[in-house]
């Protein structure tokens, strides 16, 4: 009995931690290229599960191809942001790129509001998706253990891509510092593009997961994503790559003790919780749990 | 550059004109011309309104004044920091709610929300007080979290005050003891904030904003947004000028929102959030956030256009498209234009004074030519 509750509890927290690693390496890959904190990131997810949900709902495309099409989706307004919106500034001051993405995830919002319905919209899922499985005495839907795979696989071939090919090496380089880098020859449009589309990729690697788990679509549906990929990075470290992995499942460890442990009373105010914890991160440990190349930011 | 020499000029003359050190944050420089300006053409516009006595109007303007309020209590900390201050809409939350549970009478709060604690049934302050006292609450709040918090700059700032604003509108929606939890808060009772009483606090909040920013206290603000590190190899003590500020700012933010709830009368923590930070946000932008003069104006402007934008959006409706939304779109695409060819907005991050005025006057073209003669030569050497 008690071994089956710590299994269910081990197979949560692995597969939401999947899921949040994935949200937060999405943000820390633009981050680590060009210091920007994307709010638009959420938006990106939001493209991606619309474009699911009007394949599922109007076409007969068989499952792999609207999942493609969702995720290539995801790439491509990964993308088009950075062509528009971001590369007029990459001169300017930091604040002005984190005002531009935070008018850029409105304009989205709105545009989704306006050009498709305010309402919420069931998203299709696969029924393979909803499959309870039964494992070691605990029964769960199969998306939980397919989303461990799908990460595991994700992370594997972007370890490798990042460990052995130039594109990789070049992207390290640049992450670390973008000024050498750019003098040995890298060049920075390539990498900025390179990393927005990695992160267009895994958003909408993460809006198939996530619009399985809600089973709907809807305008602000970016924005609890984004704010778990904040926590996550902040907590694993938002200079390393596999911190924001570590932060991904930290966060989904945290959440479901505070979620067993909490009283009743008291659950409603887990998000603050969380973000205090956030905040007494920043503050007190703001290189994270993985250092990276972490440089003095703050002051005083 | 600048800066840095009139701050310590400024500093010796405070040295040597008193010992103590408290003189060198009241000494302020003798240029008001802005003040004046500002205060002018708010009231002329405000007398204008009350005149043509048309309902409709007078809300606009006065909802339009108290915005103004929030906007300059942003500039105050955002504008003179350079730290993107996120959490601010939380202040203006936490003073609506408090000023409101401060004036509603005991009996219409044990009406309305039978969850509050009693001791805050009973609490009853007339108007003015309550205002005040929803802005002090604001205030001490902010005193209280601000301190480690003013260390942090760049993303890891913004983070943090991003996730301070998560953490207060969580506890606005969720304390069900004090706000009435996610549902609407109803005030009940008559309006109180008017025009005059909004427009009164308006020319207050806009000579404390300016004569702060003017003061030597603003002035080391500015100099730690320019250069962080000369500033502080100059002796200013960053996070006790950022922290002074953040207090101030959250204090003027709380008298904003408690205008707000008194002007509504009925309102939910959702209002102080992403909605809200975005509108006051791009009039900073727009408008140039270095300058009070920008935030005025930028204010003026965004008002406008939305106003506008909203009866288009309304007779677009009623023909039949839907268009609700469209309003935010245009104020964003606004808003990156500005940052992309004019990132200090329409006022250049500079004050709007009586000499830049008479330079613009016909008669007064030739000292504009002068000027910029002076500057060409001060370039060349």
């Amino acid at each position: 009995m008690n071994a089956e509750i710590l299994f269910e509890f081990v197979i949560n927290v692995l597969s939401m931690g999947s899921l949040y690693a994935l949200i937060s390496l999405g943000l820390v890959f633009v981050f680590g290229i060009c210091q920007l904190v994307n709010y638009a990131y959420g938006e990106y997810i939001t493209v991606s599960g619309y474009v699911l949900y009007f394949l599922g709902v109007f076409t007969n495309l068989p499952w792999p191809v609207v999942f493609l099409l969702g995720i290539l989706a995801g790439v491509a307004i990964g993308f088009f942001s950075e062509l528009v919106a971001f590369r007029p500034f990459r001169e300017r001051s930091l604040d002005a790129l984190l005002v531009t993405s935070f008018a850029v995830s409105i304009i989205l919002q709105r545009l989704f509001q306006l050009g498709i319905s305010p309402r919420s919209k069931a998203v299709p899922v696969p029924a393979f998706f909803n499959l309870n499985i039964q494992l070691f005495g605990v029964i769960t839907p199969l998306r939980n253990l397919l989303i461990i795979g799908t990460t595991i696989v994700l992370l594997t071939v972007l370890v490798l891509i990042m460990k052995y090919t130039t594109l990789g090496i070049a992207m390290r380089g640049a992450s670390e510092n973008f000024v050498t880098a750019r003098l040995m020859g890298v060049p920075a449009n390539l990498m900025i593009s390179a990393a927005f589309i990695i992160s267009g990729l895994l958003a909408g690697v993460v809006a198939i997961f996530w619009s399985a788990r809600t089973g709907s679509v809807e305008p602000m549906m970016g924005g609890t994503p984004l704010l778990i990929g904040f926590i996550a990075v902040v907590i694993g470290g938002m200079h390393s790559l596999p911190g924001s992995v570590l932060g991904g499942y930290v966060y989904a460890f945290i959440s479901n003790v505070l979620s067993l442990t909490l009283p009743s009373s008291l659950l409603s105010f887990r998000d603050a919780f969380m973000f205090a914890i956030v905040i007494a991160f920043l503050v007190l440990k703001p290189e994270g749990l993985l250092r990276g190349n972490y440089q003095e930011e703050r002051v005083g | 550059m600048n800066l840095s020499k009139e701050l310590s000029t400024r500093q010796e003359s405070a040295r040597h004109a008193a010992a103590k050190d408290y003189t060198e944050y009241f000494s302020f420089s003798r240029k008001s011309s802005t003040v004046v300006i500002l205060i002018a053409i708010l009231v002329v516009i405000g007398y204008f309104i009350w005149w043509l006595n048309i309902p409709f109007i007078e809300d606009i303007f006065t909802a339009g004044t108290i915005t103004l309020i929030m906007a300059l209590g942003f500039q105050l900390f955002m504008g003179n920091s350079g730290v993107l201050n996120w959490s601010y809409v939380g202040y203006v939350g936490i003073g609506a709610f408090a000023s409101a549970i401060f004036s509603m009478t005991p009996s219409f709060k044990a009406m309305q929300i039978p969850t509050m604690y009693p001791f805050l049934v009973n609490l009853h302050l007339p108007f003015p007080v309550a205002l005040v006292a929803g802005a002090m609450v604001a205030m001490i709040v902010a005193a209280l979290v601000a301190w480690p918090l003013m260390r942090l700059s760049d993303a890891v700032g913004a983070i943090t005050q991003f996730a301070l604003l998560i953490v207060i509108n969580v506890l606005l929606s969720q304390w069900s003891q004090i706000t009435n939890g996610p549902r609407t808060f109803t005030l009940g009772g008559t309006r109180l904030t008017s025009l005059w009483v909004a427009l009164g606090v308006a020319v207050l909040v806009i000579i404390i904003v300016y004569y702060f920013k003017e003061s030597s206290l603003g002035l080391k603000l500015r100099a730690t947004r320019d250069d962080r590190y000369a500033a502080r190899s100059s002796g200013i003590n960053f996070v006790a000028v950022r922290y002074y500020a953040y207090v101030v700012s959250a204090f003027i933010g709380g008298l904003a929102g408690g205008l707000y709830s008194h002007y509504i009368l009925s309102i939910t923590a959702a209002s102080f959030y992403m909605g809200e930070l975005f509108m006051i946000l791009s009039m900073l932008v727009i408008g140039g956030s270095m300058s009070v003069s920008g935030a005025f104006f930028g204010t003026l402007f965004v008002t406008l256009m939305r106003q506008f934008l909203r009866q288009a959006e309304n007779f677009l409706t009623r023909s039949g498209f839907e268009a609700s939304g469209s309003t935010e779109i245009v104020v964003a695409v606004l808003m990156i234009i500005f940052l992309v060819w004019q990132a200090d907005g329409i006022t250049g991050g500079e004050e709007l004074t009586w000499e830049k005025i008479k330079r613009r006057l016909p008669n007064g073209k030739k000292s504009r030519e002068k000027v910029s003669k002076n500057v060409k030569q001060e370039e060349k050497a």
